[in-house]
């Protein structure tokens, strides 16, 4: 039996206030709904969800890549083809996020105190730029010679590149494969919880008649 | 609660107040994950990815020997780009690139030291082991090139018993051709190398390197470093920044061009603190809505409001 001293103590806990503002930030029918506003209906909505299922594909074939090492795919036609499906992964991942960034730009997204979500998905896509290129450094080819000799000279004239240098290549292997995924994929969960959180924005409506939209999300 | 301030469009929206309707999100998550892994699939199969070799010191010298010992004299000589790139590999005065008075370069000052006389001709010909007459020259010559200059343009070394410096690089081709200068290259980190700094510098500094990047439509005049090798599609997502490098003041012979690198850089990152930023900026955050691409995204919507 929990004393009322007890449960005193367990009200005023880190864990359950923390516990308490996640629930009441994002329950479990806002984080997983099952309903969506009415005017949730474009094929615009569907690209979101395929930068997300290509980061997954660019993921899983990073990861089959690593177990093998940087030089692996030169020498083995199953390395190769594991090669190519990163390769497409990332195209279509920056292919499917910009038009998403387009889509969310031409909805005004960030109305309704939605910034935060807006920021987080241009820093995703800052992130992302970066684990694109040092991925292009880490393939220990022509292309990562001839890239990293042309990207110096632009991070060398703003002085970064003397403590990120793009000629060495077991730095820029460590942050293609640990330090840039990660700052990738945390974002992206910060994101898609802001999204959850604050439901996906109504349309841009010219006059208001009633209360405003707090970030609470359309949805019922 | 409605805010007392003023409702604005193009930052405020009324709280929904129509209806909703099942959504399956859980199973469009999955099917675009079905989705995206055929098209990766197909797009390899039909495609695959490109894998040009590496150039090596070795094939660069094989493949053009006159251009490789011209490139290593300048080495020596001290006028090579990577000889006189300044910071952060070299000190090479008012070479650094500058925004306005600033030069974020030079500040950074030389964190990655490079002396390509030394690095890529002196140290790895000390390591070869030729006959005892060649030995005896490269040593008396190591020691005599610590006094060198150029003279009108030529390499005056002070007297010694060293042979003439045809010899050296002579030998120094020899050694490029063997492979032995790729490997002498590396070996500063001892057995196991992670870092191909010097490698990469030298490479860069032949005209063999810039050659193959031209032919495969790679220059920076050819938007650089945004293609990769073949006809595959590299990072188109850098269009923005490669633009500025086609475009003047940025690709003229004049102080925009001589900064380019540091000023692009700059106005890049301004770039993207104010799509970063985008909400918060009267006008531009007013485009969606003077644009009305939204009445076509929620044309259902507007319809039903009709």
């Amino acid at each position: 039996m929990t004393t009322i001293d007890e449960q005193a103590e367990i009200d005023a806990q880190w864990t359950t206030r923390m516990r308490k503002s996640l629930v009441a930030k994002l329950p479990p029918e806002k984080l997983l709904p099952d309903r969506q506003p009415a005017y949730m209906s474009s094929w615009i909505y569907v690209f979101g969800a395929l930068t997300m299922a290509a980061l997954s594909v660019v993921i899983l074939t990073g990861i089959v890549l690593s177990l093998e090492g940087p030089a692996w795919w030169h020498l083995s036609s199953f390395g190769h083809f594991v090669n190519s499906l990163h390769l497409w992964s990332v195209e279509l991942f920056f292919f499917f996020m910009i038009i998403h960034l387009w889509g969310k730009f031409f909805m005004a997204a960030w109305r309704g105190k939605r910034a935060l979500t807006w920021a987080t998905g241009v820093i995703t896509f800052i992130a992302a730029i970066g684990a694109g290129l040092t991925g292009y450094l880490s393939q220990t080819n022509f292309d990562s010679q001839w890239i990293s000799t042309e990207a110096k000279d632009g991070i060398n004239a703003i002085g970064v590149g003397a403590f990120f240098n793009v000629l060495n290549f077991g730095q820029m292997l460590t942050w293609h494969i640990l330090v840039l995924p990660i700052a990738v994929a945390a974002i992206t969960l910060l994101h898609l919880l802001l999204v959850r959180s604050k439901g996906i924005v109504p349309p841009i409506a010219l006059e208001a008649d009633g209360p405003l939209d707090g970030g609470e999300g359309g949805a019922a | 609660m409605a805010p007392t301030k003023h409702y604005n469009p193009d930052r405020d929206v009324p709280a929904w107040k129509g209806g909703t309707r099942p959504y399956d999100l859980a199973k469009e998550v999955t099917l675009a994950f079905v989705v995206v892994a055929i098209l990766t699939v197909g797009l390899a199969v039909l495609f695959g990815s490109p894998d040009d070799k590496a150039v090596t010191i070795r094939s660069w010298s094989n493949a053009d020997q006159v251009g490789f010992a011209q490139t290593a004299i300048t080495e020596l000589d001290g006028t090579s780009a990577s000889a006189t790139y300044g910071p952060p590999y070299n000190n090479t005065p008012d070479v650094a690139q500058k925004i306005g008075p600033i030069s974020l370069q030079q500040a950074a000052g030389i964190h990655i030291p490079v002396h390509p006389a030394q690095d890529f001709v002196l140290t790895p010909l000390s390591t070869a082991k030729g006959n005892p007459q060649q030995a005896r020259w490269t040593a008396a010559y190591e020691k005599a090139a610590a006094k060198a200059r150029v003279v009108d343009g030529k390499l005056n070394v002070p007297l010694g018993a060293y042979g003439p410096v045809g010899v050296m690089i002579a030998n120094l081709t020899q050694m490029a051709s063997s492979g032995a200068l790729d490997a002498a290259m590396i070996n500063g980190a001892g057995f196991y190398s992670t870092d191909y700094t010097k490698s990469l510098l030298f490479v860069a500094d032949g005209t063999y390197y810039e050659d193959q990047a031209a032919k495969q439509h790679l220059l920076g005049e050819q938007w650089g470093m945004m293609n990769e090798t073949g006809s595959y599609p590299g990072q188109p997502w850098l269009w923005l920044y490669t633009l500025w490098y086609q475009i003047p003041p940025f690709n003229g012979d004049n102080v925009w061009g001589a900064n380019a690198d540091a000023i692009v850089w700059v106005l890049m990152m301004g770039l993207t603190l104010v799509l970063m930023l985008l909400p918060f900026i009267p006008g531009l955050r007013s485009i969606p809505r003077w644009t009305r691409v939204y009445k076509l995204i929620w044309r259902d919507h507007y319809r039903s409001q009709a």
